[in-house]
């Protein structure tokens, strides 16, 4: 799988196989910060540095220690502490800088931890053997595909706030039948990259 | 509060705190691995061996960790198991392994057995962490094996099951089979409990 293009890699990433409505990773947060558009981006933002940041020290992690010593078996401890420092970081950061965003976003900012889409993004990323340059634009793709879907279904939930349903359907499964409309949207990329 | 009882702490796994339809948790593998009944019974099973081990070794361990490093010795415990599982799977059953693909590892970060982890193994002693095990274990298989159900029955016209096999008269709905469909099934599963659950209310009110 070495000599995948890296524009294939790109739009592989965001549209054709979006990390959300078509992978299907990252839904915890996903419903749970898409309340208000400033917190989704706050969150997007949060993501896609951990998930670029796990790309690299993921494959430096697995090329440099666990192959070189025979650790394999250790893959998926290695990655979890890995994404778990990082989110550590960014949470000093955004603490420091942006209380109202720390704020805002509460329980869901350690949650990235336990966010699929990141280790998602760095088990693939092992398991189709890219190359450093390879594992880096996947990582980039996965998080602009994340955000964009993100920022997609915050606005479309702002308005739909206000909207009259039964009261069995408000929130969460309204929530569902909007990214059902997206997924389709989105499912029509299919083949546009040939296999 | 109610006096615990193991077989009241299994129902409540089912109904009251299903991990789905109730506290709204896990929901990646449930869509992703959702396409066929088999895929989801499989995935059930797995995540149910890593919950039920992760619960016992937390309510063992409780008094011993430190409330301060509890998270990152959770997620050591649960990565103990699904390494286990993932191992396993690939030696024994590898169309399955490879069905699920990246969902196997990924059991890691699935938010039910950290959860429980959290808010029940770690409060409570051996037996009602086993039970709380097995009935989180049965409300996950539920709700994935009805929508595993649906969707395959309409999406392929016809179940598949462990060399089983029946047909509706139906043209196939292909649309139930891509991601679209899991997320529409999933709203009117709960969209269901909600209305059935608001009118319990209004009936207890009246």
């Amino acid at each position: 799988m070495a000599d995948v293009n890296l524009f294939t890699i790109l739009m592989d990433g965001i549209f054709v196989k979006n990390f959300l409505v078509i992978q299907f990773l990252g839904l915890c947060s996903f419903l749970g910060v898409t309340k208000a558009t400033e917190s989704a981006k706050g969150m997007s933002m949060a993501v896609v540095f951990v998930m670029v940041m796990a790309s690299i020290a993921a494959f430096v992690i697995n090329t440099y220690i666990l192959r070189t010593f025979g650790l394999t078996f250790l893959t998926t401890i290695a990655y979890i502490i890995v994404i778990a420092f990082l989110v550590q970081l960014v949470e000093f950061v955004i603490r420091k800088n942006s209380p109202g965003l720390y704020r805002s976003l509460g329980i869901y900012l350690p949650l990235i931890t336990t966010n699929c889409a990141i280790l998602g993004v760095v088990v693939l990323n092992t398991r189709l053997e890219y190359t450093f340059v390879q594992s880096v634009v996947h990582g980039i793709a996965a998080g602009i595909g994340y955000t964009l879907v993100m920022l997609f279904l915050a606005a479309m939930r702002e308005k739909a706030e206000v909207l009259k349903v039964p009261a069995s359907i408000q929130g969460i499964p309204h929530a569902f039948f909007i990214t059902t409309m997206y997924a389709m949207a989105f499912v029509n990329y299919f083949g546009v990259i040939p296999t | 509060m109610a006096k615990m009882t193991f077989s009241g702490e299994i129902i409540r796994g089912i109904t009251k705190d299903n991990p789905i339809l109730a506290l709204v948790l896990g929901l990646c593998p449930l869509l992703a691995c959702s396409t066929t009944l088999e895929n989801a019974i499989g995935m059930s099973f797995a995540a149910w061996f890593v919950l039920f081990g992760s619960n016992i070794l937390v309510s063992l361990l409780r008094k011993q960790i430190p409330p301060i490093t509890r998270i990152p010795m959770f997620i050591i415990i649960i990565c103990t198991f699904v390494t286990i599982t993932d191992m396993v799977m690939e030696a024994y059953a590898p169309p399955l392994y490879d069905q699920l693909g990246i969902f196997v590892p990924l059991i890691v970060v699935n938010c039910i057995i950290i959860g429980r982890a959290e808010a029940y193994a770690n409060k409570n002693n051996l037996k009602y962490s086993i039970a709380d095990a097995i009935g989180i274990g049965i409300g996950f298989l539920i709700v994935l094996a009805i929508l595993g159900f649906v969707r395959e029955l309409f999406g392929t016209g016809g179940i598949a099951l462990y060399g089983f096999e029946f047909n509706i008269p139906i043209e196939p709905i292909t649309f139930m089979i891509v991601p679209g469909g899991a997320f529409m099934t999933i709203g009117i599963l709960m969209a269901m409990t909600n209305y059935n659950n608001i009118r319990k209310q209004r009936k207890g009110v009246a």
